[in-house]
């Protein structure tokens, strides 16, 4: 057993226990983060205080939602939105920052393509991030089922329908993940639990793991240079922070973090407030109805890219576009061949696939939200294949790239 | 080493505004026809020629006219002679009380109405010779004189007993252009009125059994229920709401919802009540922003300067 001495203080008290001087080296001060960094290294920080707010708003919500069909639609727009003091900002707050969460991921993850901070010992902090992304949309799906409007009812048909598989006609999966032969209320009951339990706690998880990947590789920096840590680590300890290519997580770097989050919470509440439209579907404050079709059926914004690679194509070859889609990013740090961990600017070839794939994806974004008629469906079409293409040509063209 | 935040800043945001502005204001663009208001002036309907004389119309409301037949004008003591289910029976839907409808309706949809009510309704591709149906509100086909004349008059007299523009309430607005066909449930509101609270259940279940029998004569009469409109200013908006009662049609042709005729004064009223029950923070949540705003201004002035003092020794 450790041996404990009569403690000085609290802190030697605690300190004995649980080291938490050490604790709060290893997480903090002495967590050094290259100097050499942009303020799109602030999106962590920006995604936890959004998931805070989604978690916060989330609980309040919970107090007086009721996962029922019949009283579902009713305890959102009338007891949260009219009856509770300040229910609607809790919804307006959760519903934002369910869409902006979003926003902010696909930064974070083409900051992260764009520097090549998923190579080089850091494919793992890659890695985890993508299930983050497959949580985080588990999470918005299920999520957008509980008001049981009409967008949640038929989104929800929409979506369990695909895993039919098309030619397969595996109907007995999709009643199985329904537990109905519809969305009813086996439905609703069981996206409510996946929503408020089981992937909130894989999402907890997924971040601890995500951070823990930092440890080792330490975070990239914006000139693809690498820095001995230790030794920039000492210096900076020896006095001389100045000259140190290195800084103290908190609360240097906390500090830059801090600033970000408080220019992207004044856009975030004026979003609450004034612009939520976008986020709030006028179609979902329609309570839901299996009789009635929407006009247009169409997902929120951060899917419509994967939805575009689906639709242009027929059942069987758009579910293997989509599949292809949803996995293919995952493989990145192994389909980029170069051994090259610089921004994509001095990557040449990649440079340019990279720019196209950014706005190869907002096209596909928009094209997923109109109407599936022409032109939109032919530029959705060639979209998708040039989506895919990109894909395939990126081993070939990174295998031949230069050392730089 | 160059500072590059700046036209980093202006990349993020630029692609931003792009995406929004594509799934946002250009597809609803795509997807959803754009109706201009006219701003209720009633253009397809004919000016009133003649000056009414309300003395004259209150004969002719009350006699040849035969407006009293099926209407109550609780204004001028006349109250309904039979119970809503029981007239939604007869009619399809209960006739509406006649004593604010100078104010509530536009003079040149009432003149319209009175002698022409599929016209006046914009309801006449329901009502085709092929179909053998009447409209149940009968033309009136002048009492002797001259038509114009007469109705002119009859339009005098609903103008004379109604409520100023002042006196109408956004809800009475409601109950009387739309609350006959559109119950909304988030104020208690039913097709046959505001359901009272009853001491015992029985009393609220022979209530709820009159407004299912109203709904089912409804229902008959209109092709189906007319949807409940509790939340219909969050999912159809202001501009929707108002073109459509403008002119359903426009939005969706051949519906079976007739023009309303209203004023343009009193569609506001009919929007307001509608944000009152369907958008009830709104006034909140322009209060508590403006707060929240300046509240989250200071808190980024004082991480700004944070940053800086800490940061003034890194460089």
């Amino acid at each position: 057993m450790a041996h404990f001495t009569k403690a000085t203080s609290v802190k030697d008290w605690l300190n004995q226990r649980l080291a938490i001087e050490k604790v709060e080296k290893v997480m903090a001060s002495e967590y050094w983060i290259p100097k050499n960094i942009n303020f799109l290294w602030a999106m962590g920080m920006v995604l936890v205080i959004t998931f805070m707010l989604l978690l916060v708003s989330g609980i309040f919500l919970l107090m007086y939602y009721q996962p029922n069909i019949d009283t579902a639609f009713y305890s959102v727009n009338y007891t949260i939105m009219r009856e509770v003091d300040f229910g609607w900002l809790w919804r307006h707050i959760h519903g934002v920052a369910a869409s902006v969460v979003f926003l902010i991921i696909y930064i974070h993850m083409f900051t992260g393509i764009y520097y090549g901070s998923y190579k080089q010992g850091r494919e793992m902090i890659w890695v985890s991030g993508m299930l983050l992304f497959v949580a985080f949309s588990a999470e918005a799906f299920s999520g957008y089922m509980l008001p049981w409007g009409q967008m949640s009812y038929w989104a929800g048909m929409v979506i369990t329908n695909l895993f039919a598989g098309g030619s397969l006609h595996a109907d007995f999966l999709v009643e199985w993940i329904r537990g109905d032969y519809v969305p009813a209320q086996a439905f609703l009951t069981r996206f409510f639990m996946l929503h408020v339990l089981l992937i909130p706690l894989a999402i907890l998880g997924l971040i601890g793991l995500h951070f823990a990947t930092l440890r080792i590789p330490h975070v990239n920096n914006q000139d693809g240079e690498e820095i001995d840590f230790d030794a920039e680590a000492k210096k900076y300890l020896a006095g001389d922070k100045a000259g140190s290519k290195v800084m103290r997580f908190a609360n240097d770097f906390m500090s830059k973090d801090m600033m970000v989050v408080g220019v992207y919470l004044i856009f975030f509440f004026y979003l609450v407030f004034w612009n939520y439209g976008f986020a709030m579907d006028p179609v979902n404050f329609d309570p839901a109805d299996g009789l009635k079709t929407p006009a247009h059926i169409y997902p929120e914004w951060y899917f419509l890219w994967s939805y575009e690679i689906l639709r242009p194509f027929s059942v069987d070859i758009g579910l293997i576009a989509f599949a292809f889609a949803q996995v293919i990013f995952v493989l990145l740090p192994w389909l980029d061949r170069s051994p090259n961990t610089i921004p994509a600017n001095r990557r040449g070839m990649f440079a340019i696939w990279f720019w196209v794939m950014l706005v190869n994806m907002i096209v596909l974004t928009a094209m997923g939200k109109l109407p599936p008629e022409d032109p939109f469906s032919t530029i959705g079409l060639v979209s998708a294949l040039l989506f895919i293409a990109q894909w395939v040509m990126l081993p070939f063209i990174t295998k031949n790239e230069k050392r730089a | 080493m160059k500072n590059k935040e700046p036209i980093i800043l202006l990349v993020v945001v630029f692609f931003s505004l792009l995406t929004y502005y594509l799934v946002e204001p250009y597809a609803h663009h795509v997807m959803h026809k754009h109706v201009e208001s006219e701003g209720f002036a009633y253009k397809d309907l004919p000016e009133l020629t003649k000056t009414g004389d309300a003395t004259r119309g209150q004969e002719l409301v009350m006699g040849a006219g035969a407006c009293v037949g099926c209407h109550s004008i609780e204004a001028a003591g006349m109250p309904a002679a039979m119970e809503p289910q029981m007239a939604a029976a007869s009619y399809g839907v209960n006739p509406p009380d006649l004593s604010n409808a100078g104010v509530v309706y536009d003079e040149k949809f009432l003149a319209d109405l009175i002698k022409n009510p599929a016209h006046a309704l914009k309801v006449e591709h329901k009502y085709t010779p092929e179909s053998g149906k009447m409209h149940p509100m009968v033309a009136f086909y002048g009492a002797g004189g001259d038509i114009d004349q007469e109705v002119a008059d009859m339009v005098a007299y609903l103008k004379s007993i109604a409520v100023s523009q002042e006196e109408l309430t956004p809800r009475m607005a409601y109950e009387l252009a739309c609350g006959r066909c559109h119950a909304m449930s988030y104020e208690n509101w039913t097709q046959i009125g505001e359901k009272p609270s009853f001491k015992h259940e029985k009393d609220s279940l022979a209530y709820d059994i009159k407004v299912l029998e109203y709904q089912d004569s409804l229902k008959a009469y209109m092709g189906k229920l007319p949807p409940d409109l509790s939340m219909y200013i969050r999912s159809r908006g202001e501009h929707f709401v108002s073109t459509f009662i403008e002119n359903p049609q426009s939005h969706l042709e051949g519906t079976a919802m007739p023009r309303v005729g209203v004023t343009a004064e009193t569609a506001e009223k009919v929007i307001e009540h509608m944000q009152d029950v369907g958008d009830t923070k709104r006034h909140e949540r322009e209060a508590v922003g403006k707060n929240v705003m300046i509240y989250i201004i200071i808190f980024a002035i004082l991480a700004l300067l944070w940053k800086k003092q800490v940061w003034r020794d890194l460089h």
